[in-house]
């Protein structure tokens, strides 16, 4: 499942400014938590891993950190091997889930505790400094317990961010926030990674967060990572089922490949041929082959029968309005498809044309650039968010 | 003492009282005080005030013809006199079992908490077992084990680490080692309450941030195990410093505690007034003490 490109080397140590996993395992009993992971974090990169709950997130942080040993694989960082590393001696440092403040020591003192473990000489000047970047000068005296949940955040923040790790792991700092304050926090500690240029890799399972936040995210689940890459590449070209659903929303239509015409796959879904670019066309592309093809809610083109749509080829008749929820912006429309699918579509309210009535017959189309081919032995369903698919 | 400790842990509370409270509800509070309160005049303060009496009555008197209040206040003097060595003893006695029960306490306290995964429960009830026998007949086994020609007094002689005439019996250590098993259990409880609540992440957290380990137990685990240390030192002092079943049964003249003198004051020379003035030094003594510790230990401080 590597998305790396480079194969990795037989001792796992080469020159590599950043921190790199090779086919990191770590197993608990009989459950295996992290399947050989490979993954490259380049230094001053903001790294998201998002995956939903209990896909080996955590576990995966915290052999980087040292607090895990790995069953087998290797960690590397600026080339050199820190796999077996004591965690004290990582230049490594983390924001815990729960912040996991010193409850006994005032925010001053929990914020100067790396330091003052490393003897550093100036450690008044820099405290006052990391305070005064997450602006909690007037709070040095207080105790944690004293704070709200936003400012133990920053704390925890500024505790780890002062001994200038090689990478700083967060993870999941936001998850007890309120969504005004998480919001708030997501640009906060964007500015302060791009303001102190240091490698975070940041893990979370909300896909808007790393969306926002993030200049590679790694899709990971049940212990392997699924897709690494740009959030706008990931979005658009997902290579499997779970990325596709995980990563915003996903219609996956089941089509049988009728061969290659040059750079195009043709697609036979339900009798619509539709052509979608090799490179987005994730199966081998044999003739009679089964696929699912993708496409986004957003790029779907929906108009009244007969009516011409900007789309290069066929549209795909047939279509009944079954829902309609306008939600100011846009509005969604479920269109039950004559093979008994319903597609979700996102049409954005220009005023161009009036709102479909649920019951209306309607044509649907989009451009095929926009489509992908997934394998079809993934789970459509895979990665689907239960709330969503619920409401 | 206990009364300190209160007043000061509601002296730092950060949160204030809510002002507005219903008369109803206002004296609920007194209400709820008052069984307790009782309990405490008839059986703590009445006693004190008959002990303070006592210890001022003229020491003339005796048991059969009556005791006179004279206010004899050199009684105190005449107590500590005849008695500073005993008392010292005493002193001197508790704070090392004190200390020894704090060493082997934690790290008994901290194994249990820490290390013992699901034998934790076992290892709890297996501190609080010996209780279920009487202290008198644990400590009298304890004297058959240390006896002259006994296992532990033969190997000693055989590794000559004591003489070949030499005992333990009658020695400070047997009366140590008594005092140190017997109250072990009061020391092993309070930090095992402290020492359990200890989030692990918080240690994990310390080595995150370049704590070798034991650097990491004094900057977080000791700090945060204060509390049970300090009511654990208490437990274990306080009543240490009073006993005698120890010092009586392991222990010879030598090693009179302050406990054995008052007890024989009382039912042997019948001297109720010196009896009385030693328990009223002894515990302002020990008052003065406990009170020095909580202060300089700090543990408003704590959480
Ligand atoms: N110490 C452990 N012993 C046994 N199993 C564990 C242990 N730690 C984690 N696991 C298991 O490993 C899997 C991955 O756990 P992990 O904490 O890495 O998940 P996560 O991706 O961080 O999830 P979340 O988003 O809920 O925090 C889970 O199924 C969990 O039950
Ligand atoms: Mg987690």
């Amino acid at each position: 499942m590597s998305q790396v490109a480079e194969a990795p080397t037989r001792s796992g140590v080469e020159s590599y400014e950043g921190l790199r996993l090779r086919s990191l395992t770590k197993q608990f009993a009989a459950f295996t938590a992290v399947k050989s992971l490979d993954l490259d974090v380049p230094t001053g990169s903001f790294f998201a891993l998002l995956g939903p709950s209990g896909c080996g997130k955590t576990t995966t942080l915290r052999m980087v950190a040292g607090l895990e040993t790995p069953t087998s694989g290797t960690i590397t960082l600026s080339g050199k091997d820190i796999t077996w590393e004591k965690p004290y001696r990582r230049p490594v440092n983390t924001v815990f889930q729960n912040y996991a403040l010193f409850p006994h020591l005032d925010i001053y003192e929990n914020v100067a505790f790396g330091l003052r473990r490393r003897k550093s000489k100036e450690v008044d000047k820099a405290v006052r400094e990391m305070l005064d970047l997450v602006e909690l000068d007037t709070q040095a005296r207080k105790k944690p317990a004293q704070l709200s949940g936003g400012q133990q955040q920053r704390v925890a923040l500024a505790r780890a961010l002062i001994n200038s790790p090689e990478v700083l792991l967060l993870d999941e700092p936001l998850g007890a926030l309120d969504l005004k304050l998480r919001r708030a926090m997501q640009i906060e500690i964007k500015r302060i990674q791009t303001e102190v240029g240091l490698t975070f890799v940041h893990v979370t399972h909300d896909q808007e967060e790393a969306m926002t936040m993030a200049d590679t995210i790694a899709v990971m689940n049940a212990g392997v990572i699924e897709q690494m890459g740009a959030p706008a590449e990931l979005y658009d070209n997902p290579q499997t089922t779970f990325v596709a659903n995980f990563l915003g929303q996903s219609n996956l239509i089941e089509g049988t490949v009728r061969g290659r015409e040059g750079d195009v796959v043709k697609v036979d879904m339900q009798g619509t041929i539709a052509s979608i670019p090799t490179e987005r066309a994730h199966v081998s592309g044999t003739d009679g082959e089964l696929g699912w093809v993708g496409i986004r809610p957003e790029k779907v083109l929906i108009a009244e029968v007969g009516e011409s749509l900007d789309a290069p080829g066929s549209s795909i008749p047939g279509g009944v309005v079954s829902d309609v929820s306008f939600v100011g912006v846009s509005t969604q429309y479920l269109v039950r498809m004559p093979w008994g699918q319903e597609i979700q579509v996102f049409e954005q309210n220009t005023g161009r044309r009036r709102l479909f009535r649920q019951g209306e017959s309607v044509d649907i189309s989009w451009r095929p650039e926009y489509s992908f081919l997934l394998d079809h032995n993934q789970d459509a369903t895979a990665g689907v968010d239960k709330e969503d698919a619920a409401s | 003492m206990t009364a300190a400790v209160v007043a000061e842990t509601t002296g730092a509370s950060p949160h204030p009282e809510p002002q507005e409270h219903s008369p109803k509800r206002k004296l609920t509070g007194y209400w709820l005080l008052l069984p307790g309160g009782l309990w405490l005049i008839v059986f703590f303060v009445l006693p004190l005030y008959s002990l303070v009496a006592t210890s001022l009555y003229d020491p003339d008197g005796s048991v059969l013809q009556g005791y006179d209040m004279t206010w004899a206040f050199s009684n105190y003097w005449h107590a500590l006199q005849d008695y500073w060595s005993p008392l010292v003893r005493s002193l001197v006695y508790g704070a090392v079992a004190t200390f020894i029960c704090l060493v082997l306490g934690y790290l008994l306290a901290y194994a249990i908490a820490f290390k013992s995964g699901r034998w934790k429960n076992l290892m709890l009830v297996l501190v609080i077992a010996p209780f279920f026998t009487s202290f008198l007949v644990r400590t009298l086994s304890w004297k058959l084990l240390l006896r002259d020609d006994g296992f532990i007094v033969n190997t000693l002689q055989f590794l000559h680490i004591v003489g070949a005439d030499g005992r333990l019996l009658a020695t400070p250590v047997a009366v140590i080692a008594g005092l140190v098993y017997n109250f072990l259990p009061f020391m092993v409880l309070p930090l095992f309450a402290s020492i359990d609540k200890i989030d692990h992440r918080l240690i994990e957290a310390s080595s995150d941030l370049y704590s070798r380990p034991a650097v990491g137990f004094f900057k977080v685990t000791w700090p945060l195990s204060l509390p049970g240390v300090v009511s654990g030192t208490l437990l274990t002092f306080i009543p240490a410093v009073g006993d005698y079943i120890n010092a009586q049964l392991l222990g010879s003249p030598k090693q009179r505690m302050i406990g054995n003198v008052i007890q024989d004051l009382f039912t042997k020379a019948n001297d109720y007034p010196a009896a009385g003035a030693l328990s009223v030094i002894l515990m302002l003594l020990i008052l003065v003490m406990v009170l020095f510790y909580v202060r300089r230990a700090g543990t408003e401080d704590l959480l």
